[in-house]
């Protein structure tokens, strides 16, 4: 099963990851684990329904009703940079 | 005795009784976790002054008799579960020094039962691995040989528990994260079925294979632990409503008559062969207690693996998305604009193992390769369901090894798809949303633990208890190293 | 750069490139809408956050909808509610199963880097819409309408860099897509105008396209009229008002139609409009195709809806728009066209029937609507669903001339007044002395008074020209300031130009 490095730079853009070096060995890698997964085609599965959620749960509501947000400064304590209140990041150009 | 000797069901006892004060069993682990920690290395952070308070609050709780079911009981939580106030790192460096303003709800349920928490456990990097070697902070040892990891990616509460550094302690199982290093590291490891224990607050790795468990030095421990932890909430809603029975019930009930299947796909090429005298044996004693134990077939276990990794790869690929260095965690230092900063960050933030699994996941999803991987992982996915469902049909248990081999030394599997292999008999179990136990059945001439795995049924954590309480007291003590 | 003269016919334009000699192809714009309409629930979609507009930045915001590690989404059942209703205003089949899909992409206002949709199961498929323009009925037809969360703003004037204000994020919306039927931006227009009126209608949005609760993208393409094979089509972002949605899509029609009169292939590419620029722009960086690598949402689970819900669903919607304009022709006796003007919103629909309560003379009641509201609000720009005046008012005033207490003119006026300060009109007639002058003696003197010192038009009238009165009605009402009684003031001056 091969993977071009031009797949793993798409896969990697999608990612947000940066691949330097490590670009071969990361496409070893990918090549390795899908070659492993070759073997499923084994199983026939044309008449298989998939299986999203193992649990038969269905219909979790929750109701219309308030409850009071957090309090922003315990909410964006964790922020790398913060300015009246807001995240920042850098200036982004539409 | 020392109280870090004691079971949990003897320290209830004891503190119920009087005969132990909380504040005193605190300081008692306090000191343990001091003198072994520097061989162990199982924690990330020590909450010793808020455990103390907490202890000498129940002190007082004990005394007017509206103590909680774990009162003054210490106990240690993997990083990967949120808590308020204390930071929460899931081992890696992405968080940075993120401290969660909410508590993950067992945390909640566990502050209500009124048990102390001691110190965060060291894992696998977002619970992606099965030695705790990902860690991006420091490998943990194993208490049986320091020189042998613990497992993972509950590599730290395993190796805790063994090293008698709390009472329990909860890991999460995704692959076998909880029931693998439980037998690496010779304790009892429980995964509940999918749905039992809320996941709020759970950092995810893959939302429809997480599930939060005890680790406990023997079956009934574990039994109450998850009477503490079990139930519905309804602010997860993949959390089952059903009204849970005390889990404590029935653990010596006669297992006469109990079937047991053996799976034979367990028992293929990769496994060790003293693991499987040590599974040989414990199927010789269920049956010595009654248990008719037999071969069985469970067809599609060669491709539980593959199915897995597409599966966890995908959900865990979507849920490490967040991570950006915008809201909370790691920022890198310099970046050109706002997609730089995102993978300037996740590139320095994110260890190997996750980049690999993040890729992987990508993959599988993109478009062109959706059908071929992800949907044909979750048709897969109803298949391994779907026979489990028909061995239960027929048998009350499955019985195999946890793992193919022992504990292995650091450093040993440096090849990704060698250590995938070996979540081979846990993984399974996580796809069909099985519950599950290991427990330890023996050691191997190096003095290593080997574990049994016993599986259920949906809903079915009582037979599982039972069954694993009776052939415990048939095993007979299993110490732990005397550290 | 060639001349071009686009003149409009009906809805094909004609195109005559006047250097390479005149060659005229009719080209048919093709255009389709994504409207994304934000539920007027209480709380978020997945969080019990405010649903709010305004506000601190993030001071309606929590771990959830901040994305926060270990956090979790629990639907409100009412989004589910809301998103059936308006699939029901709007024809749709309403799918018993249907599930959250996550659709994962980057950019800061997201922060989960994914939102959680509906991908291929939503919960409305195959609806329509009866528009009406220019006397011709059209079906437009919608594919589907899902649910979705909304993401959250990026205000632009830090100092730092920009700023992330998540109070949006997670507030519940649908997406209504609708197949590509619409022929001409006088048809979009339309659509937007009776699609907001039906959402109204069911009472699941307030349509507030100024706080952004109704937002449209809008694909254009063009094609050789007759021509079967769909052209290229553009994406346009950032149309921010149904006047905005018109501009662009002639706009865009021209855009391409010159582009490929210039022998230029159009690029399929996502586009900006520039409401200020009366332009479209290609948008930097949105060239390459999104994967958004949609798959099912683990921490979800489906949504069953049985026929019995749907059925419920459908019985406690209030009557719609067509049932209302059907009532208004068959039981009130309303022409076809002042039935569709009334019903064209719920509030002017709902101020009517208000009024009507206390006034049961629909007939009347609808001119005064039509030509009066509806004109003050035109020229005080106030949109119907902000219109805050009370229907007793008009009702008062109305039946004031009724009364004779003033005449028609003036009761308008008082209705206007009424209207803008919330008096009682019975208050600003005393007020301003308004009352109508029905007192025969003193008018009778002026008209005599008058015809003596003008007494030509006396004698074009006797003459057989019955106009000629109006000069000394107009007068009449100019000396008493209008508040004469004119159908005394008529009466009077016939007898005496009769004698």
């Amino acid at each position: 099963m091969r993977v071009s490095e031009e797949e793993v730079n798409r896969i990697a853009n999608l990612s947000r990851l940066k691949m330097g070096e490590d670009i071969s060995q990361m496409q070893k890698n990918l090549e390795d684990v899908l070659s492993h997964f070759e073997k499923l085609n084994e199983l026939d599965t044309s008449n298989v329904k998939p299986t999203a959620h193992i649990l038969p749960v269905e219909n979790v509501y929750r109701k219309d009703e308030v409850v009071e947000s957090m309090d922003r400064d315990l909410l964006t304590d964790n922020a790398p940079q913060r300015e009246d209140g807001c995240y920042i990041v850098p200036k982004i150009v539409e | 005795m020392e109280s870090y000797e004691l079971t949990l069901k003897q320290t209830i006892k004891k503190i119920k009784s009087g005969e132990l004060l909380p504040s005193e069993l605190t300081k008692d682990y306090i000191e343990r976790i001091k003198s072994v920690e520097g061989d162990i290395d199982a924690l990330n952070e020590t909450e010793f002054d808020s455990a103390l308070k907490k202890a000498k609050d129940m002190d007082e709780k004990i005394k007017s008799g509206k103590a909680g079911a774990l009162a003054g009981v210490p106990y240690i939580l993997k990083d990967n579960m949120c808590t308020k106030g204390l930071k929460t790192t899931c081992s890696s460096r992405i968080l940075g020094d993120f401290v969660p303003p909410y508590n993950a709800t067992v945390v909640d349920k566990l502050a209500e039962a009124d048990a102390v928490l001691l110190a965060k456990a060291n894992m696998d990097e977002f619970a992606m691995g099965s030695s705790t070697e990902n860690s991006a902070f420091k490998k943990t040892n194993n208490p049986f040989d320091f020189s042998r990891v613990p497992g993972g990616s509950s590599g730290g509460s395993a190796a805790a528990v063994a090293s008698k550094q709390a009472a329990f302690a909860l890991g999460s199982d995704t692959g076998g994260s909880i029931r693998q290093p439980a037998s690496y590291c010779g304790v009892v490891g429980m995964k509940p079925t999918y749905g039992v224990v809320s996941r709020y607050g759970l950092v995810a790795f893959a939302s429809s294979l997480d599930q939060i468990g005890p680790l406990t030095k023997t079956v009934e421990d574990s039994a109450i632990v998850l009477n503490a932890i079990a139930g519905h909430d309804k602010k997860d809603s993949t959390s089952i409503s059903a009204e849970f029975s005390d889990f404590t019930e029935g653990l010596d009930k006669d297992i006469k008559g109990m079937k047991i299947g053996v799976p034979k796909e367990y028992f293929g090429v990769g496994l060790d062969s003293e693991v499987k005298a040590s599974i040989d044996k414990a199927i010789k004693t269920f049956e010595e207690l009654g248990a008719a134990v037999e071969e069985t077939s469970l067809p599609t276990f060669d491709y539980a693996l593959s199915a897995y990794y597409i599966i966890s790869s995908a959900e865990a690929t979507s849920n490490l998305s967040r991570y950006d260095g915008v809201k909370y965690g790691y920022r890198a230092d310099e970046f050109e604009d706002i997609v730089d900063l995102y993978k300037q960050t996740r590139t320095e933030g994110f260890g190997d193992e996750v980049k690999r699994r993040i890729m992987l996941g990508n993959y599988v999803l993109s478009s062109g390769y959706y059908d071929a991987y992800y949907l044909k992982a979750q048709k897969i996915r109803t298949l391994i369901k779907q026979d489990f469902d028909n061995l239960f049909e027929k048998y009350d248990l499955i019985l195999s090894p946890t793992a193919p081999s022992v504990a292995f030394k650091a450093g040993e599997k440096e090849d990704p798809m060698a250590m995938y292999m070996i979540d081979i008999y846990t993984v399974p179990i996580n796809i069909a949303g099985l519950p599950a136990i290991s427990i330890p059945s023996g050691l191997n001439t190096e003095g290593m633990p080997i574990g049994l795995q016993l599986i259920g049924k949906p809903l079915s954590e009582k037979t599982i208890l039972n069954a694993g309480h009776r052939f415990e007291q048939a095993r007979g003590d299993f110490p732990l190293p005397k550290l | 750069m060639q001349d071009i003269d686009l003149s409009r016919q009906g809805e094909t334009f004609l195109c005559r490139s006047f250097s390479k000699g005149v060659k005229t192809m009719k080209y048919e714009t093709v255009v389709g809408l994504e409207v994304h309409v934000e539920l007027s629930t209480n709380t978020k979609i997945f969080c019990s956050c405010a649903n709010e507009f305004g506000g601190e930045p993030n001071t309606h915001a929590c771990p959830i909808c901040t994305g926060m590690p270990g956090v979790l989404p629990v639907l409100n059942e009412k989004v589910v509610e809301y998103a059936a209703k308006a699939g029901l205003a709007l024809n749709c089949e309403i799918a018993n199963f249907s599930k959250m899909d996550r659709k994962g992409y980057y950019y800061p206002d997201l922060p989960k880097a994914y939102q959680i949709s509906q991908f291929d199961l939503p919960i409305c498929n195959n609806g329509y819409v009866m528009i009406n323009t220019d006397g011709k009925e059209k079906k437009i037809r919608i594919l589907r309408i899902h649910m979705e969360e909304d993401a959250g703003k990026l205000l632009h004037e830090g100092t730092l860099g920009s700023k992330v204000d998540y109070n949006r994020c997670g507030v519940p919306l649908i997406e209504i897509v609708t197949e590509p039927d619409l022929r001409s931006a006088d048809e979009a227009k339309d659509f937007l105008d009776t699609l907001k009126a039906a959402m109204e209608y069911v009472g699941v949005s307030d349509c507030k396209m100024e706080e952004g609760s109704l937002r449209c993208d809008v694909n254009v393409s063009v094609r050789p009229l007759g021509s079967e094979k769909l052209g290229t089509r553009c994406e346009m972002k950032n149309v921010n008002s149904f006047s905005a949605a018109y501009k662009a899509i002639k706009y865009e029609a021209q855009r391409q139609i010159e582009l490929l009169e210039d022998g230029e292939e159009i690029v399929q590419q996502t586009r900006r409009w520039d409401d200020e620029k009366g332009k479209t722009f290609a948008m930097r960086g949105k060239e390459e195709a999104h994967d958004y690598r949609y798959f099912p949402d683990p921490d979800l689970v489906p949504v069953v809806l049985t026929d019995e819900q749907i059925e419920g669903y459908r019985k406690s919607l209030p009557e719609l728009a067509s049932a209302k304009k059907g009532r208004y022709i068959e039981e009130l006796g309303l022409s076809e066209y002042d039935a569709g003007v009334l019903t064209s919103s719920k509030y002017i629909a709902d101020y009517f029937e208000t009024a009507l309560k206390e006034y049961d003379k629909p007939k009347k009641l609808a001119n005064w609507v039509m030509g009066d509201l509806l004109r003050i609000l035109k020229d005080e720009g106030i949109l119907p669903e902000n219109m805050q005046s009370n229907p007793k008012l008009m009702v008062e005033a109305m039946k004031l001339v009724d009364d004779g207490v003033v005449n028609v003119t003036v009761g308008k006026n008082v209705f206007e007044e009424a209207f803008r300060t919330n008096k009682k009109p019975e208050q600003i007639v005393e007020e301003k002395g308004l009352k109508q002058i029905s007192d025969t003696g003193e008018l009778e003197k002026m008209i005599k008074e008058l015809i003596a010192e003008n007494p030509k038009p006396a004698e074009d009238y006797r003459a057989g020209n019955k106009k000629a009165l109006t000069f000394y009605v107009g007068q009449i009402m100019k000396a008493t300031k209008g508040k004469a009684n004119p159908k005394i003031v008529n009466e009077i001056i016939i007898k005496e130009i009769e004698g």
